[in-house]
């Protein structure tokens, strides 16, 4: 562990990425308490210009709403979506790619099907039916990211088991009499775990960036703050009052490069070999 | 000879290796020196150093690696200080090297006449028309069919041996005054190997040429080399005519190799009285079909083809035979890992081959298997108390006695008891082919696979492993099958041994029957590439 600590810290960028997202978790968790108002309230006259006011740094927007708030809120919705929907994703795909890369033969083939099925589908189409159709909460959001984002954890899990499965020491655990609910789960599965670490922290990056584009096009939790909606809803200001968009859209920005700069140390901390190949 | 001054001269050469390493030299001190005319064979086990000079010479060596002290004279010239132009303008011209891997070593997408043309190409030697020509004369030269063909052909459509042939007329090119031959013939089959080997010092002898030849095989040394230097983690331990190193070896390191080197001491006193057949194996078959797209047609490789055996309790019966005889899936189809076309697998008695997986887990702990890579074989992420314990576990034991087992196990393949809380990565190779043995008898097998297990090892350890092998077994009374592709192992250890060559068994028989008298023509070819066969490491004089 200490070993991995080191080899992480090694990328610089990716202290700075970790360094972002513990500021914006620590945002995201104090949010009721630096605030006690809900960010939709009213607090002061509309279109305070930022960094005039010292109760608002940020500024207002057209409606007199706090935006510092609703930065501070909207962390939440982005990292709740983010985090939960991956989890989610991600333990769908790797029993679907588990299943398919350790039965093979026909049960491969029928699951590799239906995970292409939903791969036909452009992404951020199908997320928006699915939201249309289930009408916007953050449930749904979440299962419609969760169902867009399952296939390609799926195909890596199914890869990552195909090439293990042949490996002397699963053959050995077949040997020795293992069944194969223990083998997958106590030999191979930990094998493969560090790509699936790697991409699972860009799915948390792609999720939070669907979540923004659904709540953009309208369809986000109507009773929760999201960095979306916030420049939706100031895409017809934007030359009266750019901060309104400017500053969720620099959120997202931050928040996205910095889990894309955690997941490239990842695999850099994961694969040490990789690395040095590569200089 | 001494009159003369060398081809090559290597003086003093030290190269250090950088800091955290297990020894503070990758090459220290050496000194050798390669006439013209004459093969010199670098002897060492892995990690020796044996390749690093090799690489100084040619100025291959990493950036971190840098000589600091000595000199490498090529007629008369000392490589280490000229700039690296020079060195561009000899290699090739001057030297020429073969690596150890064929298949690596050319480059894919380039046809064999191209690559070998490239040689000349770069050093601006045979322009035009005479390329090709020199081209097709080389192939003739290294042996290789049709040149016409061969010219316009990827290195895939080749053969391993087919492709050193290749590295070696590429090496040829431009008459280098030097070859450098890193392991050339490791990767390849015991009669290709022959073959190589043949090639090299007809070559050598036509063209006058200095050879240095890099190997661990003290069969190729015999075979091949005029004079013999033995290298110890960096230090050159000897150094003289092969007759002498190979005979009476002076240091004590050389004389442990040596008698490390697997000899025909066929030991037939063992069996004397039949035992009870523990697995017979009846007309078994086994196809592959390869290709079958919607285009190509289906190809049907007979992996397995017809092949009967038994092995009794106590005995060793050796598989023998080179890459693609089948003999590695004979050893996946007796463990059920896959399945069987035809044909029966009697294990004490009862046949295993129609009984579901499900049915035959619980009979699994009595076959089991030592595999054949020790870096593969063992789990990563688990301990070694964990690797040992989970079969009999699986096969429900209590843990306290499992774990009460391991460390017995480990005990009596000679590893310390504190093992068992590491992790693989913290063992060498010989001492996790050790684990992977202790593995298999944590179970009590009735019946041992042995495939290839001692093939990875070093010569020293693969005879250790094949002394534990053999205790354990007379100790333990079980039956073992030992798959192999080095005759020489099999004369060894086995009682009786089964020649496969393409899926069929073409000779049955014990030991000193197959290898004083072979009957089919295929095993004698087999017998007759055996490297250094006039060379018998069991007469040799231990001053």
């Amino acid at each position: 562990m200490k070993k991995f600590a080191k080899r992480y810290a090694r990328n610089h960028g990716a202290v700075f990425g970790l360094c972002i997202i513990l500021v914006v978790t620590a945002l995201a968790i104090a949010a009721p308490f630096m605030y006690d108002y809900s960010p939709w309230m009213m607090v002061d006259t509309p279109l305070i210009p930022p960094f005039t006011n010292s109760a608002y740094p940020f500024g207002t927007d057209m409606l007199g709403r706090d935006i510092t708030a609703g930065l501070v809120w909207g962390a939440r919705v982005s990292l709740i979506v983010g985090l939960l929907s991956t989890a989610i994703a991600l333990a769908f795909g790797i029993v679907v790619g588990a299943a398919a890369g350790y039965c093979g033969g026909r049960i491969d083939d029928a699951l590799m099907r239906f995970t292409e099925f939903f791969q036909t589908i452009p992404q951020l189409a199908l997320a928006v039916v699915i939201v249309a159709v289930m009408s916007p909460s953050i449930y749904s959001i979440m299962g419609a990211i969760t169902a867009v984002s399952w296939p390609p954890a799926a195909r890596l899990v199914r890869s990552e088991f195909m090439t293990l499965k042949q490996r002397e020491f699963v053959l050995a655990a077949i040997v020795i009499g293992q069944k194969p609910s223990r083998i997958v789960w106590s030999q191979i599965l930990p094998n493969a775990m560090s790509p699936v670490i790697v991409s699972a922290s860009f799915m948390v990056a792609t999720a939070i960036l669907t979540e923004s584009a659904l709540s953009f096009l309208g369809l986000g939790d109507r009773n929760m703050m999201s960095w979306g909606f916030m420049i939706g809803a100031s895409r017809t200001m934007i030359r009266e009052a750019w901060w309104m968009s400017v500053w969720p859209g620099v959120a997202i920005l931050l928040t996205v490069l910095a889990i894309n700069l955690i997941g490239e140390g990842l695999s850099d901390a994961l694969n040490p070999q990789l690395r040095k190949r590569g200089e | 000879m001494d009159q003369k001054t060398p081809l090559l001269s290597v003086q003093n050469l030290t190269i250090p290796l950088p800091a955290g390493g297990d020894r503070p030299y990758a090459v220290e001190n050496v000194s050798y020196d390669i006439f013209s005319g004459e093969i010199l064979c670098i002897v060492g086990e892995s990690g020796s150093g044996k390749s690093m000079s090799a690489n100084a010479i040619m100025g291959l060596l990493p950036d971190y690696l840098k000589p600091t002290q000595g000199q490498i004279f090529l007629k008369g010239t000392n490589l280490l200080t000229q700039p690296e132009p020079w060195l561009q303008s000899i290699r090739g011209q001057e030297i020429g090297m073969i690596f150890q891997e064929p298949l690596s070593a050319l480059n894919p997408l380039m046809t064999i006449g191209k690559q070998i043309g490239e040689v000349m190409q770069v050093h601006h030697k045979y322009p035009g028309e005479q390329r090709k020509k020199r081209v097709l004369e080389l192939l003739n030269f290294v042996g290789l069919p049709d040149p016409d063909i061969l010219h316009d052909l990827y290195p895939f459509r080749l053969s391993g041996g087919q492709r050193q042939r290749v590295m070696i007329a590429m090496a040829l090119a431009l008459e280098p005054a030097l070859l450098i031959a890193d392991e050339p013939t490791t990767a390849l089959d015991m009669t290709t190997q022959a073959q190589i080997l043949a090639l090299i010092a007809r070559i050598q002898k036509e063209k006058g040429m200095g050879v240095m030849f890099i190997t661990h095989d003290f069969g190729v040394v015999a075979e091949i080399a005029h004079r013999v230097a033995v290298m110890e983690k960096g230090i050159l331990v000897e150094q003289g005519p092969a007759d002498q190193v190979l005979n009476r070896p002076q240091h004590p390191y050389t004389q442990r190799l040596i008698a490390s080197v697997p000899n025909r001491r066929m030991d037939e006193s063992l069996q004397v009285h039949e035992p009870a057949p523990v697995m017979e194996v009846r007309n078994l078959h086994k196809t592959y079909v390869v290709g079958g797209g919607l285009l190509s047609p289906k190809r049907v490789v007979h992996a397995v083809n017809d092949v009967s055996f038994t092995v009794r309790d106590g005995e060793t019966l050796g598989i023998v035979g080179e890459s693609g005889s089948g003999k590695s899936t004979i050893g996946k189809c007796l463990l059920k890992l896959i399945g069987v076309d035809s044909g029966q697998m009697l294990f004490q008695g009862q046949d295993i081959v129609p009984m579901p997986e499900n049915r035959f887990r619980p009979m699994r702990h009595n076959i089991q298997m030592i595999f054949q890579d020790p870096y593969a074989s063992l789990n990563p992420r688990h301990t070694i108390g964990k690797i040992l314990t989970d079969g009999p576990i699986a096969n429900g034991k209590p843990r306290a006695e499992a774990e009460a087992r391991a460390r017995e196990l480990l005990e009596l393949v000679g590893l310390d008891a504190s093992s068992f809380q590491r992790y693989p990565n913290e063992f060498s190779g010989g001492q996790r082919q050790r684990i992977g043995i202790a593995r298999a008898l944590a179970l009590d097998p009735k019946l041992l696979v042995a495939d290839e297990s001692v093939s990875a090892l070093d010569v020293s350890v693969q005879a250790q492993v094949l002394e534990l092998l053999r205790t354990l077994q007379q100790k333990l009374q079980i039956a073992m099958i030992f798959i192999t592709h080095d005759l020489r192992v099999a004369a060894q250890i086995c009682n009786s041994v089964v020649v496969m060559h393409q899926g069929k068994v073409v000779e049955y028989g014990r030991p000193s029957q197959i290898f004083e008298s072979p009957q089919n023509p295929y095993t004698q070819q087999l017998i007759a590439a055996v490297p250094g066969k006039d060379w018998n490491p069991a007469q040799v004089e231990t001053v």
